[in-house]
């Protein structure tokens, strides 16, 4: 299934509303980082609402996607991770480390704004 | 369906747990079988796990543990064995309700278990979290492997 990308002033905006395959999720990333390039966009908003689990695969490919695309210029902010998830993935000691996160869409397109220009994070390891 | 009712306990190796009682004698009951032969069978058998423990009674927090757990084995069984099984259990003793995840499969099996048990080791190239993780936040853990015969995971969860 595939995720729909919004675009929406300098930003680019992928919404998570259903259950995702390992390949849902590559073809997502994959699809952010080329079209963060066609639109020219500032950041990246990936909201992930509606995923039911975030294991050490899910992590480690949102983590790959939030690099790729600071190294395509543009900052990732991951937005709405819901609170059992957040206690399933320190439970099993998975970390977004650097990745920068927010409440919700309102609050991850205030980080954007507030960040712009700055090409802040994340920073290198 | 009695050949679904067995009486064993998983694992005397297992990382314990700190029910009082839990080793006791328990009823353990097969409820569902997931054939894990590709990614997309991952989400099955963990949705289906997360049925069975929210079923149970389980909190929306440890049913996502549950389906998180589920994740991961399963994970590991296409990565490692192309194939395999994600069975789910009930398990009952006379104080506790649970759910046992066991993921079978015949593929390669596991040289090192010490190793892939250690935090930050993988051979695929991965976090190398997923078994270290899933045996920290399990109440039991135990794994069988032997080179060139399969290997065989298996965690429970009390209620």
């Amino acid at each position: 299934m595939e995720i729909p990308i919004l675009k929406q002033r300098d930003y680019l905006i992928a919404s998570v509303q259903s259950v995702l395959t390992d390949e849902d999720l590559t073809n997502l990333r994959d699809r952010l980082v080329q079209q963060v390039g066609r639109f020219r966009s500032q950041g990246v908003i990936l909201d992930v609402t509606g995923m039911d689990v975030m294991d050490s695969f899910a992590v480690r490919t949102l983590r790959d996607l939030a690099h790729m695309i600071r190294l395509r210029g543009a900052t990732t902010v991951i937005v709405g991770i819901q609170p059992e998830v957040a206690f399933a993935m320190i439970q099993l000691g998975l970390r977004l480390k650097d990745v920068p996160t927010a409440l919700d869409l309102e609050e991850g397109l205030a980080y954007l704004d507030r960040n712009k220009g700055k090409r802040t994070l994340p920073n290198h390891e | 369906m009695n050949d679904n009712k067995a009486k064993f306990g998983i694992g005397s190796g297992g990382s314990g747990s700190d029910k009082p009682g839990a080793r006791a004698s328990r009823e353990i009951r097969i409820e569902t079988k997931v054939l894990i032969k590709g990614v997309e069978d991952i989400v099955e058998a963990r949705q289906k796990g997360r049925a069975l423990a929210q079923e149970l009674g389980f909190s929306m927090t440890q049913s996502t543990l549950v389906a998180t757990a589920i994740s991961e084995l399963a994970r590991n069984i296409v990565l490692y064995a192309k194939q395999g099984e994600i069975i789910l259990a009930k398990v009952t003793n006379d104080t506790h309700r649970g759910i046992i995840i066991t993921a079978a499969d015949k593929g390669p099996g596991i040289a090192n278990i010490q190793h892939a048990l250690m935090s930050g080791y993988s051979s695929s190239g991965g976090l190398g979290l997923g078994l270290p993780g899933v045996r920290q936040m399990v109440d039991e853990f135990d794994i069988k492997s032997r080179p060139g015969e399969g290997t065989q995971v298996t965690a429970l969860m009390w209620l």
